[in-house]
């Protein structure tokens, strides 16, 4: 940890907290990014581990490696870890640690709600994983269908951990997509119009508009599981007039934006590394900016997709084959632009490049199954085979990871200073690629010969083939964990001695890039004026490669030079809040009322001091100016 | 670099950032509420979708007390025009007159509250419990869910009046006073529809 110290946050504070203190109640969001980025990376790596002995098991027919209890349980843990707590709160980080430097910002709107969504993912996501140890973990699938859910097929306690944590974890993400918008729409600083916003920011918007609409009917939902499982309702009890489709509706009602949620940062990480790495502005600014609204759109009119085998009857299935497949044209206009921006570009190779130019040949194979998928005539094939299995995995990591992977690249030097080892960072990209594509690639001829996804084990009697391509898949995911040993390393030993990264070490155009790295507390010593889109290029090759100030000088310095910066201050309370609710959460996955009330207690008291206190802020002062 | 920055405590009275800050936060607290729209579309759509699987138990329609639930109705909307009164009390600085409309805001509210438990109650005592059918969770679900905005609506109203104006009305608790009045009109609209959805409706039926 001592590295870590020398991170952002501790820059331009008095150190008048002890350290764990003042992570606890940072409202820094630079910090709160790099503790969603270290969260994420453990969880990610649990989720890791959960798929290897998925792939264990299946790597030969009929193997005993597990039992199929357990194995239920690793398929669902893998899933919802990767999804709800790996993937999307790397995004997440991203997008806290640099969409306010890119809109020239203090901070986002809400500091401390900010820490206080960082928080409830924290504690949601521990008390999700403390399943294993306590009673075991859920195991009906990440979508979680009832009736399997329910207390007469799955008396233990693992469903209730899935529907209280996610329900935590979920409530977190809901405040961080109020914050983004406000804070992109508010605190964007002067001459940074919508149409001049970088990319990445855009798709920011964008997936929090996805969240703000999405989560709602996912906390419903949850909210429903909860009452039929501890408090006797029958939403989901046929015998009682209940309807299991509910569920199913609800939960793809948030589950299609949410896959969206997933993939629209990615879209916005791979414009910005691939501009940079070309040389060249992003071609077709503007088309890629409606085609991210679009796709936002279309994003809620297609979730019946997901239960074409429902019996809904060829009109309802084909109203929402025909809006799956539309999604496919804004797609394909982004994949268009970013071939564009190439195409006679001074394209550098670095590693970020590598991912950012990888992901686009895996992404489309990962369209073009979609498509198939969308087709709902042949979708009755498909269905719960290995076909969607292997489909999910090249958008998810084909797609969302190769971007979280690009941003990271990308991104290290601005977070911490440093830059990532690039020899390693190519080890890491070959294998990877050689990796992925020997896992999943043979899962689609799995899934077309048969092979039925979330089923402990196969019968040899299935063939030589499937039995081959098991095998196969086996030895790729263990390519792939080998890349991530190498990722791993990159990080410890770039965090340790990397070569220092300098402000600018990519010749970047936004202006995340025209501060100092790791950017300090204030973020710019002077507010910056934004004379054009991609801000900070047109000051490089325009300007005289400084940034322009947007505060009026007196006497020849700003105001704020006179009278330093205003600063939001932390707070405990938002910790606070989180831990109450997880006291609560505990108390009532285990009958224990007493422990309902305290928790609730405690986070109903912070929650009041949230509402009445003020925040004082202190006064930074700065160093240097606005290009520093 | 360390060290390097000095910080000096915040100066008193209103800077551009805390402006800002107030700002935002009217504005968050309009996407909030449009989150919360979708939270309660889908608790209504549940509603709807299982308002007839009675399952043979005792129904809605056999218990509900239209009078009842009209006095709940008229107390939840003029307690909507006295947090109006108490806004106008507000604008024009008189701190007394804000607060006797903010606490009879909250009274309003706990009467809406209090004969809510009643009915509840009663309903459950006719064994219309939330285990006894499908729509009777749904019920429950919306009508409860309803229910606990209000009180977090009282919580919260009582905490500003409590705490919240030692210094007489500043830019600061202003802020605060509208965001809470906000709230206060949402939940109430929200009422509305549950009242013609939930009640109004089954007497059509």
């Amino acid at each position: 940890m001592a590295a870590v110290a020398e991170l952002v946050g501790t820059k331009g504070r008095q150190r008048s907290q002890s350290y764990l203190m003042s992570w606890l109640t940072t409202a820094d969001h630079k910090r709160i990014g790099i503790m969603y980025l270290l969260a994420a990376t453990f969880f990610f790596g649990v989720g890791g581990i959960e798929a290897l002995m998925i792939r264990i098991q299946l790597s030969s027919p009929g193997n005993t490696f597990v039992t199929p209890a357990l194995y239920d349980q690793l398929f669902t843990m893998h899933g919802t870890t990767m999804i709800f707590l790996a993937v999307m709160p790397l995004f997440i980080g991203f997008i806290n640690c640099i969409v306010p430097l890119q809109i020239g910002a203090r901070d986002v709107a809400f500091p401390r709600l900010n820490a206080l969504s960082l928080w409830l993912f924290v504690l949601g996501g521990i008390l999700l994983n403390s399943s294993w140890f306590l009673g075991g973990a859920p195991n009906a699938g990440w979508f979680n269908y009832a009736p399997i859910s329910l207390t007469p097929f799955n008396p233990g306690p693992g469903i209730d951990f899935y529907d209280i944590g996610l329900q935590l974890a979920g409530i977190g993400t809901l405040m961080t997509g109020v914050n983004f918008i406000a804070t992109i729409i508010n605190n964007r600083a002067p001459g940074m119009s919508l149409m001049r916003m970088p990319l990445f920011t855009w798709t920011t918007f964008v997936t929090s508009v996805l969240i703000l609409f999405a989560f709602p009917p996912f906390t419903v939902n949850l909210f429903l599981l909860m009452f039929d499982r501890l408090m006797g309702a029958n939403f989901f009890n046929i015998l009682k007039g209940g309807n299991v489709l509910l569920w199913q509706h609800l939960f793809w009602i948030f589950g299609h934006p949410e896959v969206y949620i997933l993939i629209l940062p990615a879209f916005g990480i791979i414009s910005e590394v691939i501009a940079t790495f070309s040389r060249k502005t992003i071609f077709g600014y503007d088309s890629m900016v409606l085609a991210t609204i679009a796709i936002g759109f279309l994003a809620f009119t297609v979730w019946v997709h997901h239960m074409f085998v429902d019996g809904f009857g060829p009109y309802v299935n084909s109203l929402f084959a025909i809006t799956t497949l539309a999604i496919a044209v804004p797609t394909g206009v982004k994949i268009f632009n970013w071939i564009f921006t190439m195409w006679g570009g001074k394209i550098k190779f670095t590693t970020a490049m590598l991912f950012a130019t990888g992901f686009i040949p895996l992404f489309v194979i990962g369209g073009i199954s979609g498509v198939m998928l969308a087709m709902a005539p042949a979708d009755f094939q498909y269905n719960d085979s290995y076909f969607v299995v292997a489909h999910l995995h090249y958008v998810l990591i084909g797609g969302s990871l190769m971007g979280v992977l690009a941003g990271a690249y990308y991104w290290f030097p601005k977070i911490t200073g440093r830059l990532l080892n690039e020899t390693l960072g190519k080890w890491h990209f070959w294998l990877m690629m050689i990796g992925f594509n020997v896992t999943f690639f043979p899962m689609h001829f799995l899934g077309l010969l048969g092979m039925p996804r979330r089923v402990a084990t196969y019968s040899a009697a299935m063939g030589q083939a499937v039995a081959f391509w098991n095998l196969v898949a086996t030895i790729g995911a263990f390519i792939l964990a080998i890349s991530f040993l190498f990722f791993f390393y990159n990080l410890i030993k770039s965090l340790k001695s990397g070569e220092r990264a300098g402000p600018d070490p990519w010749d970047g155009r936004a202006l995340e890039w025209a501060t100092e790295s790791p950017a300090p507390v204030y973020n710019f010593a002077k507010t910056p004026l934004v004379r054009g889109r991609d801000a900070w290029w047109v000051e490089k090759t325009e300007g005289d490669g400084q940034l322009r100030s947007a505060e009026p000088e007196q006497d020849g310095e700003s105001a704020h030079h006179a009278h330093g910066i205003h600063l939001p201050t932390g707070s405990i309370f938002p910790f606070l809040i989180a831990l109450g609710l997880t006291i609560a959460g505990y108390g009532a996955i285990f009958g224990l009322l007493l422990l309902v009330a305290i928790g609730l207690a405690l986070a109903f008291f912070s929650i009041h001091r949230m509402i009445v206190d003020e925040d004082p802020g202190e006064i930074v002062q700065p160093v240097g100016g606005a290009g520093e | 670099m360390i060290g390097s920055h000095e910080l000096v405590p915040a100066q008193p009275g209103q800077t551009p950032e805390q402006a800002k800050a107030q700002d935002n936060r009217v504005l968050g607290f309009w996407i909030f509420l449009s989150g919360e729209c979708a939270f309660f579309a889908a608790l209504i759509g549940t509603y709807l979708s299982l308002d007839t699987h009675t399952a043979g138990a005792v129904t809605l329609a056999s218990l509900i007390d239209l009078p009842l639930t009209g006095v709940m109705t008229l107390s939840l909307l003029s307690s909507s025009l006295t947090m109006v009164f108490a806004f106008l009390a507000m604008n024009k600085g008189e701190l007394q007159a804000m607060k006797i409309w903010l606490w009879v805001t909250a009274l309003l509210g706990a009467i809406f509250l209090d004969l809510q438990i009643f009915e509840f109650t009663h309903y459950m005592a006719s064994g219309f419990t939330m285990g006894a059918s499908a729509s009777a969770s749904a019920f429950y679900a919306l009508v409860g869910f309803h229910g606990l905005h209000v009180a977090f609506g009282l919580f919260w109203i009582i905490s500003l009046l409590v705490y919240s104006f030692k210094d007489g009305i500043t830019p600061a608790n202003t802020s605060k006073v509208w965001i809470a009045g906000l709230y206060w009109h949402f939940v109430d609209v929200v009422w509305v529809i549950i009242f013609t959805v939930v009640y109004l409706m089954q007497k059509v039926h």
